[in-house]
C-alpha cells in the first residue's frame, strides 16, 4: 500500500504540488459565490453547517428519536412520519405540493437524506448523536424529540451550533417557554394548550368542585402539564388532593396508586406518557382505582387505546390528531391514505407531527430560497398562514410556537367501534388561537440569529 | 398527618414489591457469590422469562404451562450462555465480565424487540386469581396477593436446595472458597454451570410470574436490574438470606417513602444503599472480604 502511495507521489514534483495547492485554494475562495449566486454569500459569512452542508446534491438531516426505553413505541411512530415526509419531498408528492407549492423534487432541488439515532429519551444521548450529525455529516437541520427533556437539550445545542432544531414531539411549556431558542421551532400542542382546550370540556362533563389526583412524570413535561391543568381547573373549584410524582420508566406504580386510591379523589388526571401511561393505567385498573374515579389523559399518547386494551373507553383526552378528522380536512385524508399504504395502519399523532413539522420546514426553506439558517428562521417569523393536516396554522414570531387546533377525544366503548382502529370519538376541535398564553408569559427569550 | 389506612396499605404493598425483588436478587447474588461474575444480563433473563411464558401462554392458554416454560427456557438460556461465553471470562478482570454480560443483555433485548416489537404484551392473570380482594383495611389486586404466596414458595424451594441438599452444600462452599472446593476434587465448573442455570431460572420465573402485574416490554429487565443491584448491595453479595432481607427492605422503602413524597421514593432507596455502604460495606448479612 505504502509502495503504491510512494509511486504516485514520486511522479509529482514539489513544484507541481505547490502549483496545484495554490490553484485549489484560489478555487475555494471563489467557489461559494460561483455555485450559489442567488444567495448573496458575500454579505453572509458561514454559520453553523451553512454553506458546507448544502453544497452537494443532497442535504443531510439528523433525527434522534427514542427507539428503546419507555417512549420506544412513540419514537418509532415519529420516525415513520419523518420517513414518509422525506420520501414525499424527494419525489415531489402531491400532498407535499399542497403544503409547499414551490417544492418540485427535494428541497431547493436537493434530495434529503436522513440519519437516525436512538435517543432512548435521554438528553445526553440525543445531544451526542446530533452533535455527531452536525460535525461529521454537516446536518442542515436536526429534528426528533418525544421527551421534552431531550427537546430542551436539543434547543440549546441548536442555538450553540447555529443549526435549526425542528421539534418533533414535546409537551412541556418550557420548550417554547423559558427554554425557547431562536434556532428552535415547535409545531405540536403542549401543556398550556392541552389544558386550555380540555378543561372546559371536563368541567362541563364532571361539574364544579371536584377533587383531583394527579400522576406526574418527574421532568419538565410532567411538571408543566400538571401545573397547566391545575391552573385551568382552579376557577371551577377543582382541588388537587394528591400529586404522585414518579421517575421516567418506573417499573411499578403500585405504591403511587395506593396513595391515589386512598386520596378520596373523584378524578384521576394521568400525565404519564409512553409505556409509563400504559402501565400506570393497567395497574390503576388492577387496584380498582378506575372503578372509584374517572380517568382523564390531558396529553394523549399514541397507541394508548390499543395498548391498554379497552381501558380508554369513556376516557377524555386532548391530542394533536385523530385520523377520523379526515372527513373535515382533505389534507388529513391524503396523509392517512399515504401513511396506511406504506405502513399498514392508521397514523396517530406522533407520525402526523413528525410529518407536518418536517414539511413545514421544507416549505420555509423553499420560500426563503436558501438554507441559510437566519433566512429560514425569519421565514417562520413572518407569521404567514400556511396549510397543515388540521387546517391553516401559523408560527408565532415571539416564541416560535405553532398556533394550531387541539382535538378533544373520548374513548369509544368496544361495542361502538366501527373497525379495529376506531378507538375514539372526536368531541371537539378547539381552534388554537384562544388556547395560547401571552408570548412572554412563560419567560421566552429567543436569543440571537448569528 | 399520617393516614393509617394508607400506611398499612403501603406497608403491605412494600412486602409484595419486596418479595419480587428478593426472588430476582437471590439469583443475582448466588451467581456473583459462586462465580464471581457480576451478571448484567440478569435483567434480560427476567425479561426473557416473561416473553417465553407469554409465547407458551399464547399457544396453550395455560398460565401454569407458561410459568414452567418460562422458567425452564431461561434456565436453558442461562446454561448455554455459561457454557459458550461466560466460562471464558472466569479468569479475566471484572471489567471484561461486566462488558460481556452487558453485551449479552443488549443482544437479548434487541432480539426480543426484533421478534415482538416495542409495544407491550399482556399476560392475563389466571382466572382463579383475577379481580380485587378486600382485606378490611384496603382493596388489593388478588393476583398480587397470590404473587406473594407463589414467591414465598419459590424462595423456600431455593432455600431447601441451597441448605438441605448436597449440591446446595457444594454451592455454598463454592461461595465461601471456590478454589478449595476445586482442590477437594469436586468439578467446580460443573457447579458453576448449575448455579448459573438456577440463578437465571429464578429471574425467569420471577419474570413470568410478574408478567400479569406489569405489561411486557423488551426494556422491562433494564428497569428492574438497577433495583436488584441495590438489593444485593444492601443485603450483602453472595448471601441468599441477605437478598431476601434486602428485597423486603427495598420494597418497604419505596412504598413508605412514596406515601410521604413520591418524588423521593427512589432517592431514599439509593440513600439507604449509600448508608449501608458507609456503615457496613459488605452488606447487612454479607461476609467481610467477599465484597
Amino acid at each position: 500500500m505504502s509502495d503504491k502511495i510512494n509511486h504516485y507521489l514520486g511522479n509529482v514534483s514539489r513544484r507541481a504540488l505547490l502549483k496545484t495547492g495554490a490553484a485549489l485554494s484560489g478555487a475555494a475562495l471563489v467557489s461559494p459565490v460561483a455555485s450559489f449566486p442567488a444567495f448573496a454569500v458575500g454579505d453572509q459569512p458561514p454559520i453553523g453547517t451553512w454553506p458546507a452542508g448544502s453544497q452537494g446534491d443532497t442535504v443531510f438531516i439528523g433525527a434522534s428519536v427514542p427507539r428503546t426505553g419507555t417512549y420506544a413505541v412513540q419514537g418509532e411512530d415519529e420516525l415513520k412520519g419523518y420517513q414518509l415526509a422525506i420520501e414525499h419531498i424527494n419525489e415531489g408528492h402531491e400532498l407535499v405540493k399542497k403544503i409547499s407549492p414551490k417544492i418540485k423534487t427535494g428541497v431547493l432541488g436537493k434530495k434529503l437524506t436522513l440519519g437516525v439515532a436512538d435517543s432512548a429519551a435521554k438528553p445526553n444521548e440525543a445531544v451526542q448523536a446530533q452533535q455527531r450529525f452536525i460535525t461529521e455529516n454537516k446536518a442542515v437541520m436536526i429534528t426528533g424529540g418525544t421527551s421534552s427533556a431531550v427537546a430542551v437539550a436539543l434547543n440549546k445545542l441548536a442555538q450553540r451550533e447555529k443549526v435549526m432544531f425542528v421539534c418533533g414531539i414535546s409537551g412541556s411549556n418550557d420548550t417554547t417557554g423559558k427554554d425557547c431558542v431562536r434556532y428552535g421551532v415547535r409545531q405540536n400542542f403542549f401543556g398550556q394548550t392541552a389544558a386550555a382546550a380540555i378543561a372546559p370540556v371536563l368541567i362541563k362533563e364532571f361539574g364544579k368542585g371536584k377533587k383531583v389526583a394527579y400522576m406526574t412524570p418527574d421532568y419538565t413535561y410532567g411538571h408543566t402539564v400538571t401545573k397547566s391543568m391545575q391552573d385551568f381547573t382552579k376557577d371551577a373549584g377543582w382541588t388537587t388532593v394528591t400529586n404522585q410524582i414518579s421517575p421516567l420508566g418506573a417499573p411499578d406504580f403500585s405504591s403511587y396508586l395506593l396513595n391515589v386510591a386512598n386520596s378520596g379523589a373523584d378524578i384521576l388526571i394521568n400525565v404519564n406518557w409512553g409505556h409509563d401511561a400504559v402501565l400506570s393505567i393497567q395497574q390503576a385498573k388492577q387496584f380498582g382505582v378506575l372503578d372509584k374515579m374517572k380517568l382523564v389523559v390531558p396529553y394523549q399518547v399514541p397507541f394508548l387505546a390499543r395498548e391498554t386494551g379497552g381501558l380508554m373507553a369513556g376516557v377524555f383526552a386532548a391530542t394533536d390528531y385523530w385520523w377520523t378528522i379526515e372527513d373535515k380536512y382533505p389534507l388529513a385524508k391524503m396523509f392517512n391514505a399515504a401513511f396506511e399504504k406504506k405502513f399498514g395502519y392508521k397514523p396517530e399523532w406522533g407520525a402526523e407531527n413528525a410529518y407536518i413539522s418536517f414539511v413545514h420546514w421544507a416549505r420555509m426553506v423553499e420560500e426563503a430560497g436558501t438554507f441559510y439558517p437566519p433566512a429560514v428562521i425569519k421565514q417562520y417569523e413572518k407569521e404567514e398562514t400556511i396549510p397543515s393536516l388540521v387546517g391553516d396554522v401559523n408560527y408565532r414570531k415571539e416564541d416560535h410556537q405553532a398556533i394550531r387546533p387541539v382535538i378533544i377525544v373520548k374513548g369509544k366503548q368496544q361495542k361502538d367501534m366501527k373497525g379495529k382502529e376506531d378507538y375514539y370519538d372526536v368531541v371537539e376541535i378547539v381552534p388554537g388561537k384562544g388556547l395560547m398564553q401571552k408570548p412572554d408569559e412563560f419567560g421566552c427569550k429567543l436569543g440571537d440569529y448569528t | 398527618m399520617v393516614n393509617w389506612a394508607n400506611f398499612v396499605s403501603q406497608l403491605f404493598n412494600g412486602l409484595a414489591l419486596g418479595a419480587l425483588l428478593a426472588l430476582i436478587s437471590s439469583g443475582l447474588t448466588i451467581i456473583y457469590g459462586t462465580l464471581g461474575v457480576l451478571n448484567l444480563a440478569h435483567g434480560a433473563m427476567f425479561m426473557l422469562g416473561g416473553y417465553a411464558g407469554y409465547v407458551a401462554f399464547t399457544y396453550t392458554g395455560s398460565f401454569v404451562i407458561a410459568v414452567v416454560a418460562g422458567s425452564l427456557f431461561v434456565a436453558l438460556v442461562g446454561i448455554v450462555m455459561e457454557r459458550v461465553i461466560i466460562r471464558h471470562f472466569y479468569g479475566r478482570p471484572h471489567e471484561d465480565q461486566l462488558l460481556v454480560t452487558f453485551g449479552l443483555s443488549i443482544v437479548c433485548v434487541e432480539v426480543v424487540r426484533f421478534a415482538f416489537g416495542s409495544q407491550s404484551q399482556l399476560v392475563p392473570p389466571p382466572p382463579l386469581f383475577s379481580g380485587i380482594t378486600p382485606l378490611g383495611f384496603m382493596f388489593y389486586p388478588t393476583y398480587r396477593l397470590a404473587v406473594v404466596g407463589i414467591i414465598a414458595v419459590a424462595l423456600s424451594a431455593l432455600f431447601v436446595v441451597l441448605y438441605r441438599t448436597r449440591i446446595g452444600m457444594i454451592v455454598r462452599a463454592g461461595i465461601e472458597d471456590s478454589t478449595m472446593v476445586d482442590m477437594l476434587g469436586i468439578n467446580v465448573y460443573r457447579v458453576f454451570m448449575i448455579v448459573f442455570g438456577i440463578g437465571a431460572m429464578a429471574a425467569g420465573f420471577a419474570g413470568i410470574v410478574n408478567a400479569p402485574v406489569v405489561s411486557l416490554t423488551p426494556g422491562i429487565g433494564d428497569d428492574i436490574l438497577v433495583q436488584t443491584f441495590v438489593v444485593v448491595v444492601i443485603g450483602g453479595v453472595g448471601s441468599f438470606p441477605g437478598a431476601v432481607l434486602g428485597g423486603l427492605i427495598a420494597g418497604e422503602i419505596i412504598s413508605i417513602t412514596s406515601m410521604f413524597n413520591p418524588g423521593y421514593a427512589y432517592v431514599m432507596l439509593f440513600a439507604a444503599m449509600a448508608l449501608v455502604l458507609v456503615l457496613r460495606p459488605y452488606g447487612l448479612l454479607g461476609t467481610r472480604g467477599r465484597e
